[in-house]
């Protein structure tokens, strides 16, 4: 039984210079108590995805398609609805701690906020409640940080707040887009420990967005593997990485420089990021990939299951790509 | 992998730097003394002809500004700054603007570098045409177009516009520009943090034949440690302005001894699933003590798993272990 | 035998598009023109404003009257001969001194439009280099720079104009100098507000890193990023001059007889409103008109150049 079933997502844009597709005819599903990492680069429209989910794309633009969390219907849910939703049922966090907190309020205030608009709770409860959450995520001094305004804290200990605030009505579902990108190596480490650890004592599903395939090997049970806006691969973390069955999922793999290894020159994935606004006909990676055959040109291929835990979009047979 | 061999000439030496920033202080008195932020505080480096040095750290280090001290973008508080003989920090500006040709940068963000105004002929030409202004404009725009065939752009787009490229292909651009006076040193100021992980790889092999070329020493700064493993022949790890450790790239990586260096590199993901779930990384407690302030004796005593009493005391500085090649700046190695 | 070939083709198809076609740019400048033409309103303000300089250049060819003839003939009754008609030529009607109103309308045209402009370009040229470099060098030489402009935006502006003109007589050259002397202040503090605000930005610091002499950075990269604010704060400076000429003119203190402009024409329809409203109405008109359409056109620009579009 699946917490949240995505099928035929479609988001795009209406921009002055005609339609933008940022994501297109996406399908994924996701089990309670699973970490389920969605990977890419720019373009790939991973974040999209999120925002779409959470109802906040931008102005101009549009979702369509299906996104059922526990039998209910997100996409076109009405803004009312929607807000009962988020944080108590499914909650985010930003990429840049830096701009996701109000500067001009105390973390008291934003995170009583939440609490006192969700559960109903007065102010005294509310701030014993932010501060457990606090000390669960492993903040020094927690009631006396209370008082503080987000940039007297560091980049990690903010992100931490973000995390308490997501984590604060026991929501099932965790979206973290890209939690750690503007964070140092060390807080890095910190953070998804921290996650690591939070994800067991309060039982959520994470979603966890990320161009960095280390993180992701990391953290998740699954991974899926986006590139321009659809999906290239999905499977277990260690059938990715081990048996990766589609080019693009290849090849990133190899152009990865590790830090446990030592090769002269890095193996590159040629050309550049897919241009959005003109996408072309069939395969958006056709002219990357080093395995294109002539139907990659002319039709895209459909997301194929080929055993019970993994699916990929690809023309290519998959001995070709492991030939790599 | 290059090894380095110490046969090699020295092209910069740098002796007990130290750069400092005034910071005053809110709702300070106009009179009252500003406050000292040392962001290098006292580093002693050489670098070798043809040679990558990498330098590693976290945000607040001091390696960004240590890097536009080195080439004399940044003015230095004390110390000393020896290029081909002649110290840059005791140099007017105008003999210090001529060693510009000699000593180049190329910067983080690869679209924020680019006058947006300007078409990517005029920007890499821009070095070309303010040292040489006696060039004829199809003797620029030859050697400009042979420089971005030598990046991989095609030259036919010489007059396009910043905006209308690709991040990779921005730094592209940067690069060309850089390296059009055929530098002997250039700086590389975290070059491939903003670009996409498949767009890294090229930027990266292509600096990597271009120094080869045209034998360039590159100080390679960047916080991810994988990449500067795979491009530098030594590295340089900082934190809180002081030099922690210095090694040949290998000896670093297989055999880390500062325990910064090894809690920095316990921390780094690596994308293997196996390896990644049965890692134990040394998380370090606490947070980054401010630069204003520093701890006194080692800066990485409030941090440090393996602190002693005497830490607190004396400060370190980068002592030769393993015999050469090796430096650690700890008192307890 | 193919596989030379195609390596043959292949590098013609190189030299050709590395000789021949250079692809053009496409820079933000024409995406800022592109984006203004698509504003309907400021097109069509700009197309009226040209029409008003085409007025006060050639409008004088169509006048039967010069601005200065006196018509005695309607004079003797000058409510109703002095009506705008197009028998008698005076297609503005006449003023109370029975002069083709709108003859004075087109040289009205002419004063008003030239002194909006003309000090709006001397404000920009000074006002933009003064604020470049006070912001660019920064430090003390920016503390001294900004405390003088600080202090001259202190003075009583219109007294000092008012008096300039009583002490020198009321000569052109003197009010494109009284008004171009103050309005530079506003220049120069915005430009040096988005200089500074450049200053940091990361291709600076490239060109510093290139070699670039100080000069040079200025005029090539700042003043360029800052054109654009300036563009949009100049066209809504004109109507500021206008507006300001017209002022002193009123009073009495502009533009000397016989020639005239807008602000003086207004002067005196509003004496004669009730009985010969034409007077009042086409001058007044003239002046409302341009200046709306200047708002429009500014406001389109700012549109136009928003730094968020880029």
């Amino acid at each position: 039984m699946s917490l949240l079933r995505v099928d035929g997502l479609n988001v795009s844009f209406d921009t002055p210079d005609g339609q933008v597709t940022a994501v297109k005819n996406l399908s994924f599903a996701i089990k309670p108590k699973e970490t389920l990492g969605i990977v890419g680069e720019s373009g790939s429209g991973k974040s999209q995805t999120a925002f779409a989910l959470m109802g906040l794309l931008a102005r101009n633009g549009r979702s369509s398609g299906s996104a059922k969390f526990n039998g209910l219907e997100l996409i076109g849910m009405p803004e009312a609805e929607l807000n009962k939703v988020r944080a108590e049922q499914v909650a985010m966090i930003f990429q840049d701690p830096m701009t996701s907190l109000n500067p001009y309020l105390k973390i008291s205030q934003q995170l009583n906020e939440v609490l006192m608009h969700h559960k109903g709770l007065d102010k005294k409860s509310a701030t014993a409640h932010s501060i457990r959450m606090l000390d669960a995520v492993k903040m020094p001094e927690a009631a006396k940080r209370m008082n503080m305004y987000p940039h007297e804290f560091s980049g990690g200990m903010r992100q931490r707040v973000m995390i308490a605030m997501a984590l604060l009505c026991d929501p099932k579902l965790l979206i973290a887009d890209e939690p750690t990108t503007a964070l140092d190596v060390t807080v890095q480490a910190q953070i998804m420990t921290l996650l690591d650890e939070l994800k067991q004592d309060f039982d959520t599903a994470i979603i966890l967005i990320t161009h960095d395939l280390g993180v992701v090997a990391g953290v998740c049970d699954n991974v899926m593997v986006m590139y321009a806006g659809q999906t290239m691969e999905y499977g277990t973390t260690e059938e990715i990485f081990y048996q990766p069955s589609h080019p693009y999922t290849g090849g990133l793999l190899e152009s990865v420089p590790r830090l446990d290894t030592d090769s002269p020159v890095l193996a590159t994935i040629p050309g550049n990021p897919p241009n959005l606004m003109q996408l072309p006909v069939g395969c958006p990676f056709q002219d990357r990939c080093g395995q294109a055959l002539a139907e990659c040109f002319t039709s895209m291929p459909d997301l194929v299951s080929f055993s019970n835990t993994r699916q990929r979009a690809c023309h290519a047979t998959i001995a070709s790509v492991g030939a790599q | 992998m290059n090894k380095v061999t110490h046969t090699k000439e020295k092209i910069l030496t740098v002796r007990d730097l130290r750069v400092q920033f005034d910071i005053r202080e809110e709702g300070a008195w106009p009179w009252q003394k500003p406050q000292a932020l040392k962001a290098v505080d006292g580093i002693d480096l050489d670098i070798y002809e043809g040679e990558t040095l990498g330098v590693v750290g976290e945000s607040g280090c001091g390696k960004s500004t240590l890097a536009r001290a080195l080439i004399g973008m940044l003015p230095a508080r004390t110390g000393s700054v020896v290029w081909m003989g002649k110290d840059l920090t005791k140099m007017g500006k105008k003999e210090l603007r001529s060693k510009r040709q000699e000593l180049q940068m190329i910067f983080q963000d690869p679209l924020a570098s680019l006058n947006p105004r300007m078409n990517i002929g005029d920007i890499i030409a821009e070095p070309l045409t303010t040292f040489h202004p006696k060039l004829s404009s199809l003797e620029v725009k030859t050697q400009v177009q042979a420089m971005m065939k030598r990046v991989g752009l095609l030259p036919n787009l010489i007059n396009r516009y910043p905006h209308e490229f690709s991040g990779g292909q921005c730094q592209r651009i940067g690069i060309a520009r850089a390296l059009i006076l055929k530098p002997k040193l250039v700086i590389c100021d975290e070059p491939v943090s903003a670009l996409d992980v498949s767009i890294q790889a090229q930027v990266i092999n292509l600096l990597k034949e271009l120094q080869q070329e045209m034998g360039l020493a590159l100080v390679f700064i960047a916080h991810d440690l994988s990449v500067v493993r795979h491009i530098s022949d030594r590295v340089l790890v900082m934190y809180l302005g002081k030099a922690v450790e210095l090694a040949d790239a290998k000896a670093l990586y297989t055999n880390p001894k500062h325990p910064y260096t090894k809690a920095l590199m316990s921390a780094v993901p690596i994308p293997d699933p196996k390896i990644e779930r049965n890692k134990k990384i040394q998380l370090l407690h606490g947070d980054l003590p401010s630069p204003i302030n520093p701890p006194s004796g080692c800066v990485f005593r409030t941090r440090c798993p393996e602190v002693q009493a005497q830490c607190a005391d004396k400060c370190p500085t980068l002592e030769p272990v393993n015999g050469d090649h090796h430096e650690v700046s700890c008192l307890l190695v | 035998m193919l596989f030379k070939h195609k390596k043959v083709a292949q590098e013609l198809a190189q030299q050709l598009s590395s000789s021949v076609g250079t692809i053009e740019g496409r820079s933000l400048w024409q995406d800022a023109k592109r984006r203004f033409l698509r504003n309907k309103a400021a097109v069509a303000s700009l197309f009226i404003i040209g029409l008003i300089v085409l007025f006060s250049i050639f409008g004088s060819q169509f006048a039967q009257y010069s601005y200065e003839e006196i018509d005695w003939f309607a004079l003797s009754d000058p409510v109703e001969l002095g009506r705008p008609s197009i028998e008698t030529g005076h297609y503005f009607g006449t003023d109370k001194l029975g002069r083709d109103l709108y003859a004075r309308t087109v040289q009205g045209s002419q004063i008003s439009l030239m002194v909006g402009i003309l000090s709006s370009v001397v404000a920009i040229v000074i006002g933009t280099l003064y604020g470049a470099i006070s912001g660019f060098i920064g430090g003390r030489v920016d503390m001294v720079m900004m405390r003088i402009v600080e202090i001259l935006s202190a003075l009583p502006f219109m007294f000092m104009v008012i008096m300039l003109m009583v002490m020198f007589g009321r000569q052109i050259i003197l009010i494109f100098i009284a008004i171009g002397a103050v309005s530079w202040l506003d220049m120069a503090r915005i430009v040096r507000g988005q200089t500074l605000s450049i200053k940091n930005k990361e291709y600076i610091e490239a060109a510093h890193a290139c070699g670039v002499s100080q000069w040079r950075i200025v005029v090539r990269h700042i003043v360029p990023n800052v054109m654009g604010i300036v563009l949009v704060y100049a066209s809504l400076m004109i109507p500021g001059m206008i507006m300001f000429e017209s002022f002193i003119s009123f009073l009495g203190l502009g533009v000397q007889e016989p020639q005239t402009s807008w602000g003086a024409l207004i002067s005196e329809g509003v004496v004669t409103m009730e009985f010969a409203l034409w007077q009042l109405a086409f001058p007044l008109s003239f002046l409302v008109v341009t200046l709306f359409c200047f708002n429009f056109v500014g406001d389109g620009l700012r549109d136009a150049l928003d730094p968020k579009e880029h």
